[in-house]
């Protein structure tokens, strides 16, 4: 086993069982600390493929700012804080039909398909901030801009729907 | 090393997202699987990219991170809006497209 794969396999296998435990907890808090847990170790298999800001990216939206507004989700529709019963709904067998449908379509296409490539980790330099800066804006300015565009009407679109003086509720004339 | 581990850990992450969106019942906890979803497809896309040696595809991975946050952002609001007005935050109880 070379380095990369002794840190990739204590990495991996803790995103396996934290993502686990995401799908199965039945606490809904611990559920959303389980998923930093997962997103944690994908952020360090990130870097394990030297693409450095991929993963402090990573860290920052994701287990900065997307895990806390999903607690505030969980906090604003007043979920139960201990054990829930109903959180499974019934259609497990069609779930597992799913996935080992998607598992077994994945792991033969994608991972039979690269069975042969190879890693080269180059100096590491290719995942750098300079590198992919560059790289954003000598090639990709025009979606980076709609990105922006997007973020910009995604705002907008939450405040709209979430203010009841000026949602749809308010215009339809309704009272909530 | 080979990138199979890599993509075998994106395959099955992104199997056990698609399960907890089929099974979860709560639609916060069925944002977090989507979530899910969308880190093992970052997790190919820059497996790809390291492959291929180029920076495209992280490049994506990027991209879909922004669009994600935007996603929870909108979907969250959703979410409350449809608290307000049934009470429940269970995708069971939305059965309705107009309230």
């Amino acid at each position: 086993m070379t380095g990369a794969e002794l840190v990739f396999v204590p990495l991996g296998a803790v995103a396996l069982g934290s993502s686990v435990l995401v799908v199965t907890t039945d606490q809904l808090v611990r559920a959303a600390l389980w998923l930093v847990v997962a997103l944690g170790a994908l952020a360090g298999c990130f870097l394990l493929l030297a693409a450095e800001l991929v993963a402090w990216v990573q860290v920052l939206i994701y287990v900065g700012a997307v895990v806390v507004l999903l607690l505030f989700g969980i906090m604003l529709t007043r979920a139960p804080i201990g054990r829930s019963v109903d959180l499974d709904s019934g259609n497990r067998v069609a779930a597992l039909v799913v996935a080992l449908g998607t598992a077994g379509t994945l792991v033969t296409v994608v991972v039979g398909g690269f069975r042969t490539a190879s890693i080269d980790l180059g100096d590491g330099s290719a995942g750098s901030a300079g590198t992919v800066g560059a790289g954003l804006f000598r090639y990709w300015v025009l979606p980076f801009e709609l990105l922006s565009v997007l973020l910009l009407a995604a705002l907008v679109g939450a405040i709209v729907l979430s203010r009841r003086d000026i949602g749809p509720r308010a215009r339809d004339g309704g009272e909530d | 090393m080979t990138p199979s581990y890599y993509l075998l850990l994106s395959a099955v992450l992104f199997s056990l997202g698609a399960v907890g969106v089929l099974v979860r019942r709560n639609a916060v906890v069925v944002f977090m699987c989507v979530e899910l979803m969308l880190n093992a497809v970052n997790l190919s896309l820059v497996t790809f990219a390291r492959i291929n040696g180029s920076l495209d595809g992280q490049v994506m991975a990027f991209f879909v991170m922004v669009v994600a946050a935007a996603e929870v952002v909108v979907g969250l609001a959703i979410i409350m809006s449809i608290f307000r007005t049934r009470r429940s935050a269970s995708v069971d109880d939305s059965n309705l497209l107009k309230y």
